[in-house]
């Protein structure tokens, strides 16, 4: 392990790394983020170390297991460098044909690189698919290039010379001014400037002050944070020392989820590779500045996300919120002025210092500056995490990285900003990504969570769902966040099981009201959203439900029959042999008849009738029409 | 102390450093209802039928007056129409739990709530803290705590210390606004009282306090 006690031996240990390195070697590249995981990235990577070495190329090729390059619908992936040569959902029997033929043939596997799901047009090049190349990637980039627990990579593509320049020509007002100038705002879900919130903690009373990284992601379908902590921790941790300095604390912590395994791992991994080679501890890199860093792992409370919970739970005090003021700036962790950011936010921060806030400022809206990631999921092509621009439309997001709904599905809603945020129809889609445009569209930036929705989805039972889990994950504390989702979650299940009525509309928006102005914290102030937007822009969908008993989207179960249209029925048996709850009678060439009674709704007949009969319909609203005796 | 210019409810008040809102009204006579409130606890802010509205810096906020710091230029209101129909909300979620609390059932003729509105929730307590922030903070003796979060809340007194601390000191009892208290403890008591047995240190239901036989 090299050790720095000046910047001078950090740059010439830079530039050995670099001239150690020759950028045309190819190099091997293979996304070890969870995702990857889960499909088999350890394997691949067995793999291909065995093939380098059966086929006797490792002294021609480099391997690197990276961070998660965010197409994580097609993982595991594999990148060739210098080409960008990407191959997608990799397997480990694929890759004797791919050292083959990339390495020492220099030729494409065609059957692995990229094809349009519309046109079947062929991609080989990562920078060209049409996923990676509407994206502007400043903080997700360097998850490509470097394996995360390898210090020399994070150094060799310009790792801690941020922190060099702040330790060394900059002042702690600089800093601040820096971060302020540059308009970045906080990237967990409020979207405070983050340069005001440094000052006032710069400028608290007090010796002792601590920094906090807020890695405790917990919206359903949202991992942003994770995979940037995976995958460039030594990025966050620089962002983290810079914030130290700035506000003159000596001590920081990492509040991780414990359900984040790898991201805990190659966190301790970094910091202990930092704190071995002189880059934390005491008088860093010769400037005097001393900094530790502590890891605390949550243990999956939502609620812990919220920054005076979060510093309870540190405190080892139940995860609940305090009120602000005061705010954590003047009491923080140990009634010391703290300040606390999300991972993403700690990452902008080399950038912001070694490109210059003027550059970082030039991206994005009035407003918000700089790149988002966002965590596409749901009902879309191409889900995985993209970095756009603020400003970039959700429909550039959706339909042009996303690649749109799969299955020829009509859009119907997108859900930003977590299970507090709120929905959005078609109408919307030119809306803008930006903190205000958001919010005035009556959704939020929040961490980042981005749920597509196509037309089988039900937007009263999306809202009921939300609230159920608000009403998991509330802490109960206050009675307005407490006592009001759970009626309002009950006013919900009420609708899309059948028993609706007249005034739910109106009591939603009453205790929407008082959960929204009197709860203690934001998770109470933000939970009513996934009702009021849905109200607003699908307000249709509850009125369908409360007066005809009728899910517009049949998805609610006990709102909806499935029915055999007898002129159409052939009595093949499809779905008589496929229902597990014996529910279809009939015998063969004679029509055939659902029991409702028995039947569980478990839409198993209507994708076994042949589609050249088409004989099953969903209904709502109606009556079942009653079985009529007929020959098939 | 330096003194703080604020208005509640149109009225002038001249407050001290570190009071609150709901001090500072108090100290001029105007009433702010609340629930969870002690004059011996810190402020908790768990009923917040104390939110009120108030301006600061061209904007207005709901806040709640039992931890809000009063600060110089606030301008308060603590009956406009929006905090009348919340507290009326809240009061109808708390009367769902404990529809004939004394103090609940006052406050819900002020502000016309219902106390049907909504349907009838299994538990009496409406976790204001009263008894558990009183063990805490005055006793400290944490025999009684939160369990659980979300709607699944609620409050239990810890076997191990509620044996050895609870018998000769109930000061909770009074505090309890809806009765709610006295049924958790009997509840504790009951699920503590193992069966019957004769024989010294048998595990008969004396166990803990005064009783010599263990």
């Amino acid at each position: 392990m090299p050790q720095f006690t000046t910047p001078a031996e950090l740059e010439a240990y830079r530039r050995e790394v670099l001239s150690g390195r020759d950028s045309a070697k190819p190099c091997i590249t293979l996304c070890s983020g969870s995702a990857c995981h889960a499909t088999g990235s350890n394997k691949v990577a067995a793999a291909i170390a065995l093939e380098i070495e059966k086929q006797g190329v490792a002294a021609e090729v480099d391997f690197r297991r990276t961070g998660c390059h965010g197409f994580c619908e097609q993982g595991p992936i594999v990148v060739i460098y210098p080409q960008g040569v990407c191959y997608l959902k990799v397997q480990p029997e694929d890759i004797e044909e791919i050292i083959t033929k990339s390495i020492k043939e220099q030729q494409v596997v065609e059957r692995l690189i990229y094809a349009d799901p519309n046109t079947g047009e062929r991609t080989p090049l990562e920078e060209e698919i049409p996923f990676y190349k509407n994206q502007q990637r400043l903080i997700l980039g360097s998850n490509l290039k470097i394996d995360p627990k390898n210090l020399d990579d994070y150094i060799a593509v310009g790792g801690f010379q941020a922190l060099v320049k702040v330790l060394f020509e900059m002042t702690s007002e600089q800093v601040v001014d820096e971060v302020k100038s540059a308009k970045l705002r906080g990237r967990g879900g409020a979207g405070f400037p983050s340069g005001v919130k440094w000052d006032f903690a710069r400028q608290a009373p007090g010796a002792q002050k601590y920094v906090v990284v807020n890695c405790d992601e917990g919206d359903p379908g949202a991992y942003m944070d994770r995979s940037v902590m995976e995958g460039n921790p030594f990025a966050v941790l620089e962002g983290l020392m810079i914030g130290a300095y700035a506000i003159g604390a000596s001590e920081g912590y990492v509040y991780v989820r414990q359900e984040y395994p790898l991201a805990v791992e190659n966190l301790a991994v970094a910091l202990k590779k930092a704190a071995e080679s002189g880059l934390l501890g005491t008088d860093i890199l010769g400037s005097g500045f001393d900094f530790t860093v502590k890891v605390h792992r949550g243990a999956g409370a939502f609620i812990c996300g919220e920054e005076t919970s979060l510093l309870n739970s540190l405190e080892g005090k139940p995860g609940e919120p305090n009120a602000r003021p005061p705010f954590p700036a003047t009491k923080g962790l140990w009634g010391k002025p703290t300040n606390i950011n999300n991972v993403e936010t700690w990452a902008n921060i080399p950038l912001i210092i070694n490109k210059g806030a003027a550059a970082f400022s030039s991206i994005g809206t009035e407003g918000s500056k700089g790149t988002k990631i966002f965590s596409l999921v749901g009902k879309v092509n191409n889900t995985g995490l993209v970095e756009v621009p603020m400003g970039a439309t959700l429909r550039d997001i959706i339909f042009k990285i996303g690649g749109g709904v799969p299955g020829g599905k009509k859009f119907k809603a997108v859900q930003t900003g977590g299970p507090s945020g709120g929905c959005l129809p078609e109408s919307l889609l030119d809306t803008k990504v930006d903190f205000d445009e958001l919010t005035k569209a009556g959704a939020m930036m929040g961490s980042g969570g981005m749920i597509v929705m196509d037309e089988d989805t039900c937007l009263v039972d999306i809202a009921r769902y939300f609230l159920k889990f608000l009403s998991d994950e509330s802490c109960g504390k206050c009675t307005p966040c407490r006592e009001g989702i759970r009626q309002m979650l009950k006013i919900l299940t009420n609708m899309t099981e059948g028993r609706g009525k007249e005034g739910d509309i109106e009591l939603l928006q009453a205790l929407a009201e008082a959960t929204l102005g009197s709860s203690m914290c934001a998770l109470g102030k933000t939970a009513p959203n996934p009702v009021l937007s849905t109200l607003t822009h699908f307000r249709d969908e509850y009125a369908a439900h409360i007066h005809n008993r009728k899910c517009p989207a049949l998805s609610c179960k006990e709102l909806i029959a499935y029915y055999i249209e007898p002129e159409k029925c052939k009595g093949c048996g499809a779905c008589f042999r496929i229902c597990p709850a014996a529910a279809i009678e009939g015998e063969k060439k004679q029509v055939h008849v659902v029991t409702q009674h028995k039947c569980t709704k478990c839409g198993g007949c209507l994708e076994a009738c042949p589609a050249a009969f088409d004989a099953v319909r969903v209904l709502s609203g109606e009556p079942v029409p009653e079985p009529v005796a007929a020959e098939a | 102390m330096a003194e703080i210019n604020l208005q509640i409810d149109g009225k002038k008040v001249v407050a001290q450093e570190g009071m609150t809102i709901l001090e500072a009204a108090r100290s001029i006579g105007v009433e702010i209802p609340t629930v969870c409130d002690h004059e011996k606890l810190l402020p908790y802010g768990a009923c917040r039928v104390c939110t009120v509205e108030a301006d600061a810096n061209g904007k207005t906020s709901l806040v709640a007056a039992c931890q809000q710091p009063a600060a110089n230029g606030l301008v308060v209101r603590t009956r406009s129409e929006k905090v009348d129909r919340i507290r009326k909300v809240l009061l109808e979620q708390m009367l769902s739990h404990a529809p004939d609390a004394e103090q609940l059932v006052a406050l819900a003729a002020t502000y016309g709530a219902d106390r049907d509105r909504f349907d009838k929730e299994a538990s009496f307590c409406i976790l204001c803290g009263l008894c558990v922030r009183y063990c805490a903070e005055i006793k400290q003796k944490h025999a009684v705590g939160f369990f659980e979060r979300g709607s699944k809340r609620e409050i239990a007194f810890i076997p191990e210390v509620a044996v050895r601390e609870c018998w000769d000191c109930k000061e909770c009892f009074p505090l309890c606004p809806t009765s709610a208290l006295q049924a958790a403890y009997v509840l504790t008591e009951a699920l503590m009282t193992p069966p019957e047995v004769d024989g010294p240190g048998s595990g008969h239901a004396c166990a803990g306090h005064k009783c010599q036989c263990g």
